[in-house]
């Protein structure tokens, strides 16, 4: 599993297509907690599983005020689709061209496979890396750490 | 390894006796067919165990992917406050197929319980906060999909058919002997 980067980091600014018009950079939601989860691929089961879950945990997410965000290197249009497909209420990001630019620089990316890693990442108010998991590939890693890094933030 | 964070209580749904030496809890959607198959499984895995296990069900249902999990799930609640958990529970497994609310009602009507109140629940959501409970519960337990089944407390990974669950719930055993 990649080593990727760890709590105390300030997490790496970007900004990526979140729809084919519109683009989003994490800078913008500065001031209240990201959730950032990388993922291998749209429409793969697991993924499916895991960002179906996140999907019904979105309003204890919220009720930390917390952002979620969705990344995986598929484009917007595979985005688009799987997100209606799965009706997810939060935003999936393509980490499309240049390929994984963003997966590289948290150092979630799986380069053999071309897809990222099941990598998850709490980035406080002031854009720090607050916590951060990898999963084996295969594995949906839940909720529950997110979850407890958020009632961890300090208030 | 993710561990079940909130004990078995007399809130649950349980299906055999509390001196058990093996408890299965199993997080659970009603439309779920990977918890339609878990169904059948269940009912071997007790036949096998016999007093030895407990097994509990909880609520899990991926409302948005699974557009008649919330109302199954609270049907089977109001079926337990009637008395007849399983019976319902049992019900509408073995009829997953035909899932909705036509079927709800019906299966109520067959326990010779009120269809009217059943809808007049449904309609108010009365058992949604229960269901929402487990479901929360589960999600700090680490359930990470459905159906996700607990051991003794220990997250079940990787398969389970029933060579599957029997193993890892005689491991259960051993572990518990070893303690």
């Amino acid at each position: 599993m990649a080593d990727i980067l760890a709590s105390g980091t300030p997490a790496p600014d970007f900004t990526l297509p979140v729809t084919p018009d519109q683009r989003l950079s994490l800078r913008e939601l500065r001031g209240r907690p990201v959730i950032l989860a990388f993922y291998p691929a749209d429409w793969s089961p697991v993924c499916g599983d895991q960002l179906a879950l996140y999907n019904e945990v979105l309003s204890d997410f919220k009720s930390h005020g917390a952002e979620l965000l969705g990344i995986s290197v598929d484009g917007v249009w595979c985005h688009a689709a799987f997100t209606k497909d799965h009706h997810l209420h939060f935003p999936l990001l393509a980490d499309f061209e240049p390929k994984a630019e963003v997966a590289i620089k948290y150092r979630a990316y799986r380069a053999a496979e071309g897809v990222c890693e099941r990598a998850l990442f709490v980035i406080d108010k002031n854009g720090v890396i607050a916590w951060s998991y990898c999963s084996p590939v295969g594995i949906n890693p839940g909720a529950d750490g997110i979850l407890q890094a958020l009632e961890n933030l300090p208030k | 390894m993710a561990t079940l964070k909130v004990p078995v209580s007399e809130s649950d749904h349980v299906q055999g006796s509390a001196h058990a030496i093996v408890t299965l809890v199993e997080y659970g959607d009603y439309e779920c067919p990977h918890c339609g198959h878990a169904y059948s499984i269940i009912k071997l895995v007790q036949k096998h165990f016999g007093t030895r296990l407990r097994f509990v069900f909880r609520n899990f249902p991926l409302t948005e992917v699974h557009p008649n999990a919330e109302t199954a799930a609270e049907s089977a609640e109001f079926a337990g406050v009637n008395g007849r958990f399983w019976e319902m529970h049992d019900g509408i497994f073995e009829n997953q197929d035909s899932l909705g609310i036509p079927l709800l009602l019906e299966l109520a009507e067959q326990l010779e319980l009120s269809a009217p109140e059943l809808r007049g629940a449904l309609e108010t959501q009365q058992f949604e906060p229960r269901v929402r409970e487990d479901f929360r519960g589960g999600v700090r337990s680490g359930v990470n999909g459905t159906p996700t089944f607990y051991i003794n407390g220990h997250r079940h990974d990787g398969p389970f058919e029933v060579e599957d669950l029997v193993a890892a719930i005689e491991r259960g055993i051993e572990r518990r002997d070893e303690g």
